[in-house]
């Protein structure tokens, strides 16, 4: 590999390992908030112990999504030098501001976490979620210094110098709305398939007590309903996403529809290979006029295709097959929680109406979303390609020169992988150690009220 | 004072409040490597209960230094990022090595001890690698190549010059913690801990205090430009002793019972550190990076220097009862620091 691919695996392997653990980040707390809120209103002990536990496995994730966080924050800098000089001139008070939503953060799961004993509840249940704001609001950030790369404005180049600088114009850029909403509600949904797929797994599990079961059952179900009501919201923000694309960024529509003649009636196109030679995807299912009505919301809207564009500056052709496993998941997950739904509403006077396969199902549902967010963002980011902001700046030139990339790439690696095995292993044997009939107190006081999520 | 000294002022100040939490922050992961044996289990316990809650805020600074060097100095932040690639990558893997092993080790009883030796022994390394970068700012051990710096680390790593600055960084670093750690001690009313630290500390510091001045003199012989302003900013520097005299005094002379003496002793030896910092600040102006980047052609433009600045009197505004109510949450509470495990 040359250098700049070189300094592209190393960046992109650190953003893709942080974003695993900063999902969960902005997922967790909310979760944990959500528990704690019913908890207050129904008395109902479960809803504690959830937020106990879901606290217990975040704050060993929170570790490695800060530490990993800061990583990809100076490697920017490190990797992308030319880049972040623009940055700077530019579109700083992002990444500032975040610095502050992280002070938020920081300071109040210390709080939540470190003085819970301490402090009464109703301040318990602020600092969890002045957390999940803290949390969301980095996230939210984050992704507008992303979104600014995709839509720059702002400034004007003359002669690669910035001038005419209007910061917060830069700020509230064109990508913003949609690309912050997307973000949000897929990182909602995301967690909520993965704490309904520990609770099935738990479920699963033989040795259970019946008390153990009706709480894994609960979280089961708070989880599954936020999921599948975020995955609601996260498609249709998916969808003003793909029309933002159309609007600006139509290269990058095009690349993941596989289109290449620009057209009125342009249909959508499922899986199948995108094959530049003979300018078709080869093999996918064609659904006529499809796509048209998606970007333009006419069935004879015209929709851009690569020839209308000068082929060096094309995205790569593979990521048609990200942007379908990004959609397909996010269809099969919502179907499967309509239809989870639909069972527990037919099977009523079934205690446990899911049967086993559906539970083992759910098990999977959980790595597919995380599977989806990095999809997405993969097709975001190399969707961009050649370009590191858009019509800016090119990916090349903004490279470092100092030399050894390959052997960071290397030693980020094993780092990666140490930490991956490392926190596996310790939550693992955390909740090996603590299992949840530990946390379940039989003495626990009944609950007031009846549960207000099903 | 033009905006460019307003702005390197900030980044000083970042750079000083990350080097004392930050000091405070390693300097007590080693001291719990030091001292976990049997007899002195119970400053081990004052150091991990330090570190516990500290250790997300210390990072969160360390973030805001290299945006804030962005926002800032976009043109020093591009010469930077430029040749620290490796140094940069060392330390964050030592960082995140650090920390993630840190939390893990709460999770799970049995991987104490390793883990602390990892905290130990990282707890030195990475305020070493981060005194680097005050030498290869000093312009030593860079090459232009094809109109862009570049990082020789062969010079770098085989230049004497490099090891005076780590071992100043690393005697200030423990004498800095160890005098935190004895304060922290106190508060948690433990005096077999308060006196082990203050020993620590009583002889930590001339140590320190001689190597500044060996220091000193080989900045002398490898950088005499900034011998020359060193010296025009004698003042800083003498008050700087001053406060170091003051404090190693009220240490020598503190009693367990004598309370409000040793906090003075704490706060004399931060301001000592506070002034040879500015000191040294204005020695190296207008030099960001010797003689390659100077604040002021690498300073950022006036619409986004205003705007950075209302963003962080906003922000620190609103964030200010949040630090208060965490200050006396953990560190001033005696419930707190004092409780049984
Ligand atoms: C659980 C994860 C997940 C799921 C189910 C979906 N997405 Fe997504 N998508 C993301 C996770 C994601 C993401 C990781 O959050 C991205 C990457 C960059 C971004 O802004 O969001 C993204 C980006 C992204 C983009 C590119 C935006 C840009 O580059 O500016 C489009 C057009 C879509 N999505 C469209 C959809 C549609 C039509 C979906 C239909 C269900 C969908 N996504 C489901
Ligand atoms: C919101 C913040 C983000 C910013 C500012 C950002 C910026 C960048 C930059 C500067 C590059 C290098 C240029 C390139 O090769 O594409 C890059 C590449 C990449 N990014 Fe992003 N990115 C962001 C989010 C993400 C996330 C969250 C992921 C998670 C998977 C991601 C995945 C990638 C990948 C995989 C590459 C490598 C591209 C390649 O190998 O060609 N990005 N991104
Ligand atoms: C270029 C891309 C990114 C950069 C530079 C970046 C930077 C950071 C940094 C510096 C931290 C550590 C904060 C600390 O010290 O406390 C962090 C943590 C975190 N990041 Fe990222 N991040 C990126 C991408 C993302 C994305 C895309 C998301 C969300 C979808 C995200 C969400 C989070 C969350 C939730 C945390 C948890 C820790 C905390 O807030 O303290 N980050 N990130």
């Amino acid at each position: 590999m040359d250098h700049v691919h070189l300094a592209r695996a190393l960046f992109g392997m650190s953003l893709g390992f942080h974003i695993i653990y900063a999902t969960l980040g902005v997922g967790i707390p909310f979760m944990v908030t959500v528990a704690e809120v019913s908890y207050a209103l129904t008395g109902d002990h479960d809803y504690a112990v959830m937020a106990k536990r879901w606290t217990r496995g975040f704050t060993v994730l929170l570790a490695v999504s800060i530490t990993t966080g800061t990583t990809v924050a100076l490697q920017l800098s490190l990797l992308w030098p030319k880049f972040m000089q623009l940055v700077g001139q530019v579109i700083a008070l992002p990444f500032l501001i975040e610095v502050f939503a992280f002070f938020l953060e920081a300071l109040f799961m210390s709080i939540y976490v470190y003085a819970a004993d301490r402090i009464p509840r109703r301040w318990r249940i602020l600092s969890v979620l002045l957390v999940a704001i803290g949390a969301a609001a980095s996230a939210l950030l984050i992704t507008d210094a992303n979104a600014f790369m995709n839509a720059p404005q702002g400034f004007r180049l003359v002669n690669g110098r910035a001038v005419d600088i209007h910061p917060w114009q830069a700020v509230f850029n064109r990508a913003l709305p949609t690309s912050d909403f997307h973000v949000m509600m897929t990182a909602y949904m995301a967690v909520g398939f993965v704490t309904a797929a520990i609770a099935a797994y738990g479920l699963l599990k033989k040795s259970h007590t019946e008390r153990e079961r009706k709480h894994q059952y609960k979280a089961l179900m708070l989880s599954l309903a936020l999921g599948g009501l975020f995955g609601l919201v996260a498609a249709i923000s998916g969808d003003s996403a793909g029309k933002y694309l159309a609007k600006y960024q139509p290269e990058k529509l095009a690349v993941a529809e596989g289109l290449f003649q620009t057209q009125a009636h342009a249909p959508l196109v499922i899986g199948g290979w995108v094959s530049g030679t003979r300018q078709d995807v080869i093999g996918g299912i064609k659904i006529p006029d499809f796509l048209s009505w998606l970007a333009t919301e006419r069935l004879d809207g015209v929709v851009l295709g690569l020839n209308s564009f000068p082929r060096d500056t094309w995205p790569p052709l593979f990521l048609h097959l990200f942007f379908d496993g990004m959609v397909g998941i996010g269809t099969l997950l919502i179907f499967f929680a309509i239809f989870a739904w639909l069972v527990k509403t037919l099977r009523k006077q079934h205690e446990y109406p899911f049967p086993n396969w559906m539970l083992g199902v759910t098990v999977l549902t959980g790595p597919l979303a995380m599977l989806a967010i990095e999809l997405g963002w993969i097709y975001a980011c190399i969707g961009r390609q050649p370009w590191i902001i858009y019509h800016v700046m090119r990916t090349a030139d903004a490279v470092t020169s100092a030399p050894y990339v390959g052997w960071m790439f290397v030693l980020f690696m094993l780092l990666y992988l140490l930490l991956a095995i490392g926190s596996i292993t310790v939550l693992r044997f955390y909740f090996s150690r603590h299992p949840l009939s530990d946390d379940i107190d039989p003495s626990a006081p009944k609950p007031r009220r009846v549960v207000w999520l099903p | 004072m033009t905006a460019a000294i307003w702005g390197i002022s900030l980044l000083w100040a970042i750079v000083f409040i990350y080097g004392i939490a930050g000091s405070i922050d390693f300097g007590a992961g080693f001291w719990a490597m030091v001292f976990f044996k049997e007899e002195h289990a119970s400053a081990a316990t004052i150091a991990n209960r330090y570190l516990s809650p500290l250790w997300e805020v210390t990072n969160v600074f360390l973030v805001l230094f290299s945006v804030s060097l962005v926002g800032l100095f976009p043109t020093a932040a591009f010469v930077f990022g430029n040749i620290l690639l490796v140094p940069g990558c060392l330390i964050l893997i030592f960082l995140t090595l650090r920390t993630v092993f840190m939390v893990y080790a709460h999770s799970i009883d049995r991987y104490q001890q390793p883990l602390r030796v990892i905290s130990g022994i990282t707890g030195v390394i990475i305020p070493a690698l981060l005194m680097s970068v005050f030498p290869i700012a000093q312009g030593n051990f860079l090459i232009q190549n094809h109109g862009r710096l570049t990082l020789s680390l062969t010079q770098l790593f085989s230049s004497p010059t490099t090891y005076v600055y780590i071992l100043l960084g690393l005697t200030s670093e423990l004498f800095l913690s160890a005098m935190l750690l004895a304060d922290y001690s106190r508060i948690a009313n433990d005096s077999t801990a308060f006196y082990l630290y203050r020993k620590q500390a009583i002889w930590l510091g001339p140590i320190n205090m001689v190597w500044a001045f060996i220091a000193f003199f080989w900045i002398a012989q490898s950088a005499p430009w900034l011998e020359k302003d060193m010296l025009s900013q004698w003042p800083w520097f003498l008050v700087s002793g001053g406060f170091f005299v003051l404090g190693y005094l009220l240490t020598v002379s503190t009693r367990e019972n004598l309370h409000l003496r040793f906090r003075l002793a704490v706060v004399s030896h931060v301001v000592q550190y506070g002034c040879a910092m500015i000191g040294y600040g204005r020695a190296h102006l207008p030099y960001l990076i010797y003689p390659y980047v100077t604040i002021q052609d690498s300073f950022t433009n006036s619409e986004m220097f205003r705007a950075l600045i209302v963003v962080l009197i906003l922000g620190i505004a609103i964030l200010f009862p949040g630090f208060i109510w965490f200050w006396r949450l953990f560190l001033e509470n005696r419930a707190y620091v004092s409780k049984e495990d």
